[in-house]
């Protein structure tokens, strides 16, 4: 099963033709995704590394049947990205675009309520379902087909979890990275609602970091709601306060948001949190044992 | 990115919000100068990017231009130790001269980003001039909200709303009303991500004025406005963290011995945790992005050793999609260019990672490599001893 992508989803990049989009969509399209389409405005009309190339995200989904949108666009430019991409109906819109403003992504929130798309990001690693479908930048091999899924605010951070599992023969059903910004279209809590639904995910990793509160808010939706086994850590808990931490959302102001905080919520609502990153495999293996 | 509170008072002016009349003074000459322009009673405040001034001594009354000239000289150049600095303290370069106001009562007034919601939300408390953390964990009641809504933008009602309810005498909310609208849109047409005024206060002649302000502004919406940009104070640092913000780096000082660096803002943070979790304190915070290369790798090594309490460093990369033989040669050929002398201990991880050991294994270089996060941390701690 897994969630949101699979080997149905077809996908248009937006930005197809810059560096980063080339490259990425080539290793999408290696690992199996359906990219089925570039969109880059005043470039439609030509093949870029054997892909259509369209002017809007409207013709991509019209010409190619395109139901996921793949963004690298540059910050400013990337919210009006999303909105067409939005506006186009696709289903799911994972933006990868790095340093978009709060304002903006807060107009692009306000344009999305009430429409269908959902978005992950920005400023993320993107989503793999291992052996299905990959929609990122995320390394492909550290990956494995399984049953646990893996949701982050993090990359390379992801990675390592990630690793972590599958060295250890435990697979993943679907991985997101949900994004370093303070403003995200997928918040914990709308990946686990998913998960919930997903038969094939048994166990889930939620890593989260400083700032903000979107771990407590899943703490306490687990307690309600989530019956699967949630293995949690977080990172930044040595991190000074008032200080961001590469990730724009990543910042302990007015001494709310400490890693701390979120930890003591997250264990008094039953998450097994770990307290080392190296820990995260270990203690997937022991629950699922 | 932060600014000084006469800065944040002249942006808001420009948007017609009332600031109390006054002047920024980089020696005591100028504030006599200010003061004699003011004219009668004026205030003179430390300029640092650090709250708690008043506490620290760092605001003071001045009854005539002499006495502010006397004020400034002792407040100029002096170490500032508020709740805020840390026991480091800032030193004061700037001073704020302004007219002395009669003050009927204080307000506080706050816009924030609430993420969670995903909007702008307007607070108002008549608790003015203490801090809003405590407030809040005090008295939580007293903290009025208004969310505003992105496609309409903060409404009159909304604005009239929160006047009554922190108790603005009836026949002076229109005026208070006027400038929280005024104060908003400052707040948004500068992309600021903090409009914090505490106080805001009433005066005795029915005027409202904002006594103190504070603005912090979205990094990622600055190039849109070069004015902000302008405002930077480069004295309020680290020079450490502005040399590596020219290379693209991430990089934030902290006070322990074991120099990180590491691809990625979660990974980097969970490094710092893995070290003080193994017994050692991290030295910095350090990303140097998704593709570490020589270039980035060789601008990080010497930020990171220009840290003389640097006793190790270690190196931790999860190769992603960049190989990591490439990882490997770039990490050498930055480490005989900087001529690296403490031990450094390199976790990679990734594609061709038992290439990319080799290549440091057989480098000549004073290299520890590790398997995982876990090694690496205990091997950097122990070496850091």
């Amino acid at each position: 099963m897994a969630i949101l992508v699979n080997k149905d989803t077809k996908v248009v990049v937006q930005g197809l033709t810059g560096r980063e989009g080339t490259f990425h969509a080539l290793q999408c399209k290696e690992y199996g995704t359906q990219v089925v389409a570039g969109v880059t405005p005043g470039k439609g009309g030509i093949v870029h590394e054997g892909i259509p190339v369209y002017n809007t995200v409207k013709e991509a989904v019209e010409k190619e049947g395109a139901n996921a949108s793949l963004i690298f666009v540059p910050p400013r430019f990337a919210a009006d990205a999303i909105m067409e991409a939005v506006d186009a109906e696709v289903d799911l819109v994972v933006c990868i675009t790095e340093g978009i403003p709060v304002r903006d992504m807060i107009k692009v929130r306000k344009y999305m309520s009430g429409k269908k798309t959902r978005l992950i990001g920005p400023n993320c690693p993107g989503i793999i379902s291992p052996g299905k479908c990959k929609m990122g930048i995320m390394p492909a091999r550290i990956h494995k087909e399984g049953n646990v899924g893996v949701i982050s605010r993090s990359g390379t951070l992801t990675y390592e979890a990630v690793g972590q599992l599958t060295v250890r023969n435990i697979g993943q059903s679907t991985c997101i990275g949900i994004g370093g910004d303070p403003i995200i279209g997928t918040v914990f809590i709308d990946a686990l609602k998913m998960f919930k639904e997903d038969d094939e995910t048994e166990a889930v990793v939620m890593i989260g970091e400083i700032g903000g509160s979107a771990e407590e808010e899943a703490a306490k939706w687990i307690s309600e709601n989530f019956k699967k086994p949630v293995v949690s850590f977080i990172a930044g808990q040595t991190a000074p306060p008032g200080r961001r931490m590469g990730h724009a959302g990543a910042i302990i102001s007015g001494g709310k948001g400490t890693a701390a905080e979120k930890m003591k919520t997250l264990r008094e609502y039953g998450v097994t949190v770990v307290e080392s990153p190296a820990e995260i495999g270990e203690a997937v293996e022991s629950i699922l044992k | 990115m932060k600014i000084h509170e006469y800065q944040a008072k002249e942006i808001l002016k420009s948007y017609g919000v009332t600031v109390p009349r006054g002047k920024m003074a980089t020696d005591p000459y100028m504030a006599f100068d200010i003061a004699k322009e003011l004219g009668g009673t004026v205030v003179v405040k430390a300029q640092v990017h650090a709250g708690g001034r008043g506490k620290a001594g760092g605001v003071k009354l001045a009854k005539d231009p002499y006495e502010a000239e006397e004020v400034a000289k002792k407040m100029i150049g002096m170490k500032l130790v508020t709740k805020q600095t840390g026991a480091e303290g800032k030193i004061v370069r700037k001073v704020l001269v302004e007219e002395g106001l009669n003050i009927k009562k204080e307000y506080y007034l706050g816009i924030v980003i609430d993420r969670s919601k995903q909007m702008p939300v307007f607070m108002a408390s008549s608790e003015g001039g203490m801090e809003i953390e405590e407030v809040a964990a005090n008295n939580p009641e007293a903290i009025k909200k208004e969310y505003i809504d992105p496609a309409v933008g903060f409404q009159p009602f909304q604005a009239r709303k929160l006047a009554f309810q922190i108790g603005i005498p009836q026949k002076l909310v229109g005026k208070a009303a006027k400038f929280f609208l005024l104060l908003y849109k400052a707040f948004e047409e500068s992309d600021a991500s903090l409009a914090e005024i505490n106080p805001f206060i009433e005066t005795e002649e029915g005027d409202f004025y904002a006594l103190d302000a504070k603005m912090n502004f979205d990094d990622n919406a600055l190039f849109r406005h070069p004015e902000i940009l302008k405002m930077r104070d480069y004295e309020e640092a680290e020079p450490l963290e502005i040399e590596a913000s020219r290379f693209n780096l991430n990089y934030i000082k902290l006070d322990g011995n074991i120099g990180c660096m590491v691809n990625g803002a979660g990974l980097a943070m969970a490094t710092m945790d893995i070290i003080k979790y193994s017994g050692g304190n991290p030295a910095n915070f350090l990303d140097v992005g998704g593709g570490a290369n020589e270039e980035s790798v060789t601008n990080a090594f010497r930020i990171i050793l220009s840290d003389k309490s640097v006793k190790a460093v270690l190196i931790n990369i999860f190769g992603g999609i960049v190989r990591c033989d490439v990882i490997a040669n770039g990490v050498i050929k930055a480490a005989k260019k900087v001529g690296v002398e403490v031990p450094i201990v390199v976790r990679l991880e990734g594609t061709n990672v038992e290439e990319g050991k080799k290549l440091l294994a057989e480098s000549g270089l004073n290299f520890t490599l590790a398997d995982g996060m876990k090694d690496a941390a205990e091997k950097v701690v122990a070496l850091a001893k």
